[in-house]
């Protein structure tokens, strides 16, 4: 009863929280939404017997992730009534079609084929962290090192995609220096 | 005790407002990234009840590896924002079209 309880809490939480995210007038008051947002799906994953999902949710999503997005929002300087331009014009078409998208999903996810699944709360001598060490380290070895690869592409590109060389700043060239020859710099000037 | 089916349809939910909200944000680029956040949180969220439903951890990996890629989207993403901001001072979707896409 108490999980149902949370369950409808979290999962009614989410839901407004993201119709904020894309309803609000200010961007960061979308981020806003979508950090409380991030904290409600934790929740349900918490409910999902994922604490280390959910743990990990709020560290990368709440503490790197959303801060980057403020980041980039404080620091651009961004006119948001010319953002908001149109906002209502692509209403009917989108809201159809999200429409439509959510009542085929709802009715795939209802129509019976999931029922009888009924899933048994672990307890509290597993430890969900552990579990997932064991199989991440063995069976998805692969994919885990594939992942690390992309965080590192992704950190580099970042990194030289906003990389800005100055123009005054002064470099020291050291090919021109090892090849630099006694000719070049000494004179001989007679008395 | 919540069934299967309550999960995929917030996950559903989530999913539409996403898809929503890239059709109604068209100008703004951040909050576009914003909605396939959402887009990608619904995906997780419909991992995780599989994964406990059917009891099966694999569920759990593949919302590591959606993190990953998502975080590494976001980073570039806005690393792309920045500089494109830096050279033309604005943010808006309409004027990236030096490529005539």
């Amino acid at each position: 009863m108490l999980e149902s309880a949370f369950f409808y809490l979290f999962a009614s939480l989410a839901v407004v929280s993201a119709l904020a995210v894309v309803l609000a007038r200010n961007t960061m008051h979308s981020v806003m939404a979508l950090i409380f947002c991030f904290f409600n799906a934790s929740g349900l994953f918490f409910l999902l017997d994922a604490e280390f999902l959910g743990i990990i949710l709020i560290l990368i999503y709440v503490g790197a992730v959303m801060v980057l997005f403020m980041f980039v929002i404080m620091m651009l300087e961004v006119n948001m009534a010319k953002l908001r331009e149109g906002f209502l014009q692509y209403l009917p078409v989108g809201g159809m079609l999200a429409l439509i998208l959510l009542v085929e999903l709802i009715a795939a996810g209802s129509s019976g084929v999931f029922e009888g699944k009924v899933a048994e709360h672990l307890g509290g001598d597993v430890n969900n962290t552990a579990e997932i060490g064991k199989i991440l380290y063995t069976k998805y070895l692969l994919g885990f090192e594939i992942a690390a690869i992309i965080l590192l592409v992704a950190l580099v590109g970042a990194v030289v995609l906003t990389l800005r060389g100055r123009k005054d700043a002064r470099y020291q060239n050291i090919s021109a220096q090892v090849k630099v020859r006694k000719e070049d710099r000494l004179r001989k000037v007679r008395m | 005790m919540v069934p299967l089916s309550s999960y995929l349809a917030v996950g559903a939910c989530l999913f539409s407002i996403g898809v929503v909200g890239l059709f109604l944000n068209r100008k703004n680029v951040i909050t576009i990234l914003m909605c396939i956040e959402l887009i990608l949180l619904a995906v997780n969220i419909n991992f995780a009840a599989f994964s406990h439903f059917l009891g099966d951890l694999g569920g759990q990996i593949m919302v590591f590896f959606v993190l990953t890629v998502a975080a590494a989207e976001v980073a570039v993403g806005l690393a792309i924002l920045v500089s494109f901001y830096r050279l033309r001072r604005s943010i808006e979707i309409e004027d990236i079209n030096t490529l005539q896409g």
